[in-house]
């Protein structure tokens, strides 16, 4: 089971995201961003950071990266993709989940640890998450705010398509709509987020709850790998 | 056409005054030369020998500090200091300041200082693993100060956030004195392979010099000489084109291309090129490796029209890096810059000559032997003359119980307490820590907010412990034992964690030197800050010194600012600062020194700013150090805090907050009950270990010769702290302290004075 990180220029988190897949049971390799071959991933992960600088907007110059092509034809064959935080923003800016991340309602850059409830656990990135458990994780992002027109919002619940939200007593760090912190596209392959499982890996760093999402990934990837399609 | 008859470059009578260079300056320069300047040299000579690059008047005292020590594999006169932590891997850092740039525009000024000092590590082949910053700002209501405050911490956050390197500690405090002159020192700390150490050389007559990073621009001229090494007048605004702009997402690819060309051995040497410019680095390398080196000026990728040859030798623009790479690597140099999408050109080559000589379109238009720019620079010996009215001498023993005498009497401990625990110097930095990223790099086991950062090392069970301190209000009473007292107080920091410290860095932050005043103060500063590393047998690896720090207010208070790195080899022993148990025990080591001099309660209660400063015992200090490690390594501590500003109370307080669990107090009072709550006397840790371990608890502090008190216990959900004269079971209420005057306070009201604090201080939103 292989899981592919991209890098982009200004990727910041892709040397955690390594890091953590290995963790949680998978061989994983680096993606250059200009390269168009996923090297066999069978899972992709777009790691938080400042691609291109963020100039602009965050996530709005990496879409155009040559990987990208590459990215949604996985996604569009029913392969996994995790975008975390700066990630999150590509993958919104790319169209490949719904909804836009925008600057945090408090105008600044928040870090701080969280608490995250899980939605559903019927998904490839959530189903090692026992029931009831909240997780532990940090966030660290200027443009979090996730927001969606009100009919979209609307749909998006309906659908179930909220995996993850701001739960208290930290609560929603940025302002998202309805505290959202992670989604789910409608094929329930592509999921964003804006906190960082891949840092809350190892007790040692105060949490090893993120590994769970990324334990999820590496189990439903190689699931999908080992029944023959 | 000989280099006197280059077209422009006549000299001129009063362009060296222009450029910060003196009459005497000049004549050295023809000295050295044997003829005289052109317009170029003196530019670069202007620039070489500021105060800033020479160290003109801190070199004699700095060559008196302590380097060599076990471990030691770069000392200063490297880009950084690098000691090893075994197993073949070294730890890189140092600490640098920014003040003068953070004054004109705090948010460039801050962003640029954090890419300087990251630049210094991973020039040595160090990945940057933390930075940490240490703040000095004005009195913190003033309009200026929230400015500047708001400035400086979105600059930091915006380069370190941005790069990738986690922010995870530092230091704040706020005096009169910094109101327009702010201090920005940044600290770094990067690990590396040792087999990986670069130097800042250039070796090899023969071999490229390649430039690479960004392009070279018209920010950041003179900064060195025009900003960091002048007083501020009343125009500091006309001074913003000196300071440089910065651009983290460049930083980051140049961090990993350097890494990728380093791990690939294609350099011979490295630089970045900071304060300066092609300037500096060209003659620091040649003058390092005995070399010379050629500048093909025209070469240069620059990002606009017209440059005069003077900027570009002497631009500061940021994100640069030069490097030595033999003729057969070029190609893979230059195409792992092209591949991280880096401007990157061949601009000269090494020679044997010894010069460093600029050309263009064919034509040499400068040369000057590097030695001249940069080891046979300019030196002073400047007078140091102490102050006339010197504050009194600290005294030594134990004041007497003299209530009449203290202003302490008849206060409520407790209001002090909340009060304290509310003030800007001591309240909770989490409006600023919040604005960071402490976490990205999957490192960080403790980030700043609780004293020491503690980063642990992948693949290893081992742990940096890295801290920052100052102690500027002892500083401005008594500059020597202002830097002793923040040196023991980093020192402990790292050592209360269980870590072994390993080397010091230093900031010197100081006010003009030609004045005899000043001048002393920096000698001081620096025999006190020698004084210390010696007796707790530590090297001083490098640093960096910032004069000139004074403007129409005067000057600022002297500030010895310290970084120490230390390392635990097993991180499963680390001891935290915060409470942990209910029941367990509460111990205070070390005993309560006389003097408030220089405290946060002295400022409180208005006692005069030259009361005197506890004194520091050094070779406490060693011992009880050695003590709190073998603590750690046995198991026996469960908590350890060391005393500092706000003094034993809200040392208390804080080990309470941050463990959510109460204590129950008594203190025998031997001097006066304020010297016993709030002084900030040394060499004190707050304890905390089981019922049943404190026989061994005991022992471990007599077999270590350190005085071990029993204080109280942990528990419920207040903070009580009974005040008893020694020697009696009774309260003191013949000396004006009543059990009343007991601190009996919620934990929710402390952490809530305490959370409250800097952004009430300041006047920001929560």
């Amino acid at each position: 089971m292989k899981v592919g990180v991209v890098v982009f220029p200004g990727s910041n988190c892709d040397r955690d995201a390594l890091h953590a897949a290995r963790l949680a049971g998978a061989e994983a390799l680096s993606l250059w961003h200009e390269q168009t071959d996923l090297h066999g991933a069978d899972a992709l992960i777009l790691p938080g950071g400042f691609a291109y600088g963020d100039y602009l907007r965050a996530g709005a110059l990496a879409r155009f990266s040559p990987i990208m092509g590459a990215v949604s034809d996985h996604a569009a064959r029913g392969g996994l993709v995790l975008g975390i935080c700066n990630g999150f923003q590509i993958l919104a800016e790319a169209g490949l989940v719904p909804g836009a991340l925008v600057r945090n309602a408090s105008l600044r850059f928040e870090h701080r640890w969280i608490r995250l409830r899980v939605e559903r656990r019927d998904t490839p990135f959530t189903s090692a998450v026992p029931d009831g458990m909240t997780l532990r994780m940090p966030v660290a992002h200027g443009e979090g705010c996730y927001v969606l027109p009100a009919a979209d919002l609307r749909s998006l619940e309906e659908r179930r398509g909220v995996l993850f939200r701001y739960d208290s007593p930290e609560g929603n760090p940025n302002g998202s709509a309805h505290d959202i912190a992670g989604v789910i596209d409608q094929a329930g392959n592509v999921c964003g987020l804006m906190p960082h499982p891949e840092r809350a890996s190892e007790a040692v760093l105060g949490s090893d709850d993120g590994l769970l999402l990324l334990r999820s990934l590496v189990a439903s990837a190689a699931a999908a790998v080992a029944v023959p399609a | 056409m000989t280099l006197a008859e280059s077209p422009a470059l006549h000299p001129s009578a009063v362009l060296h005054r222009a450029l910060g260079l003196t009459d005497h300056e000049l004549e050295q320069v023809v000295t050295r030369l044997q003829r005289q300047p052109n317009d170029l040299e003196l530019a670069m000579f202007s620039v070489m020998w500021s105060e800033h690059c020479s160290y003109k008047s801190s070199r004699a005292l700095l060559r008196t500090l302590p380097t060599a020590g076990a471990g030691v594999v770069a000392g200063p006169g490297e880009n950084a200091g690098v000691v090893s932590i075994g197993d073949g891997m070294a730890v890189a850092f140092k600490l640098e300041s920014h003040n003068h740039p953070s004054a004109v525009e705090p948010y460039q000024g801050a962003a640029t200082g954090v890419g300087g000092i990251l630049r210094d590590i991973f020039t040595m082949g160090a990945r940057p693993i933390a930075l940490l910053d240490a703040l000095k700002f004005g009195p913190p209501a003033s309009v200026r100060t929230r400015h500047l405050v708001r400035g400086v911490v979105a600059g930091i956050g915006g380069y370190g956030n941005c790069v990738g390197v986690p922010t995870v500690g530092g230091e704040l405090a706020f005096h009169d004195s910094f109101a327009r002159n702010p201090l920005v020192n940044v600290m770094a700390v990067g690990i590396l392979d040792e087999r990986r150490l670069t130097r800042s050389v250039a070796p090899g007559p023969g071999n490229a010099v390649i430039l690479f990073g960004s392009t070279t621009g018209r920010d950041g001229i003179g900064g060195a000489s025009v900003l960091a090494s002048a007083t501020f007048g009343p125009e500091q605004g006309s001074k913003r084109p000196s300071v440089q702009i910065g651009d983290p997402f460049a930083e980051k690819l140049l961090i990993e291309a350097c890494l990728e060309v380093i791990e690939a051995g294609l350099v011979e040497g490295l630089s970045d090129l900071g304060a300066a410019g092609l300037t500096c680095a060209a003659s620091e390398m040649a003058d390092r490796a005995g070399t010379g080196m050629l500048i093909e000026l025209d070469d240069v990728p620059r990002r606009e029209e017209g440059m005069a040859p003077f900027e570009v030798m002497i631009s500061e623009s940021q994100e640069r890096m030069l490097a030595v790479v033999r003729p057969a690597a070029v190609p893979a140099m230059l195409g792992i810059c092209a591949r991280w999408g880096l401007p990157a050109a061949v601009v000269g080559r090494v020679t044997d000559d010894g010069d460093v000589t600029v050309r263009s379109a064919g034509v040499a238009i400068a040369r000057i032997p590097a030695q001249a720019l940069t080891s046979d620079a300019i030196e002073y010996q400047r007078e140091a003359r102490p102050p006339s009215h010197r504050p009194r001498a600290p005294s030594r023993g134990l004041l007497e119980l003299t209530p009449d005498g203290f202003p302490e009497r008849g206060m409520d401990p407790g209001a002090v307490l909340i009060e304290l625990m509310g003030d800007a110097n001591v309240a909770s930095r989490a409006w600023i820590t919040g604005r960071y990223d402490e976490t990205v790099g999957s490192d960080t086991v403790t980030g700043g907010a609780h004293g020491a950062a503690v980063m642990r090392i992948k693949g290893t069970t081992r742990a940096l412990v890295m801290a920052t301190d100052s102690s500027p209000y002892v500083g401005l009473i008594d500059p020597y034992l202002g830097a002793v007292t923040a040196v023991a107080e980093c020192v402990r920091n790292v050592a209360v964690t269980g870590a072994r410290p390993l080397g010091v860095t230093d900031c010197l932050n100081f006010a003009d030197p030609g004045r005899p005043e000043a001048f002393w103060q920096l000698a001081e500063a620096v025999r006190g800050l020698g004084d210390a590393c010696r007796a707790l047998g530590l090297p001083v690896t490098g640093g960096n010194v910032s004069l000139y720090n004074e403007s129409v207010d005067g000057p600022i208070a002297p500030t010895t600012q310290v970084g120490v790195v230390g390392s635990i080899d097993d991180i499963a022993m680390l001891v935290g600062p915060a409470f942990t148990q209910a029941g367990d025990v509460v111990a205070l080591l070390g005993r309560t020194v006389p003097g408030m001099g220089g405290s946060i309660y002295a400022q409180h209660a208005g006692q005069a700013p030259d009361d005197e400063p506890p004194l520091v015992d050094l070779q406490h200090e060693l011992a009880l150090g050695r003590m709190l490690a073998l603590g750690a390594a046995r198991t026996i501590l469960h908590s350890a805090h060391d005393v500092s500003t706000g003094g034993l109370a809200t040392c208390l307080a804080e080990c309470a907050i941050w463990g959510g669990l109460g204590a129950s107090v008594r203190l025998s009072v031997r001097s006066a009950p304020a010297v016993e709550l709030f002084g900030e006397g040394p060499g004190r840790v707050v304890v905390s270990t089981a019922r049943s371990l404190w026989p061994r608890l005991q022992g471990l502090a007599a077999e270590s010769g350190v005085p071990v008190t029993l204080i109280g216990q942990v528990g419920g959900e207040r903070l009580h702290i009974r005040l008893a004269r020694a020697g009696s079971t009774g309260p003191l209420e013949d000396r004006g302290v009543s059990a009343a005057d007991d601190v009996d306070l919620a934990l929710a009201d402390l952490r809530g004075a305490w959370q409250r604090g800097l952004p009430r201080a300041l006047g920001l939103d929560p």
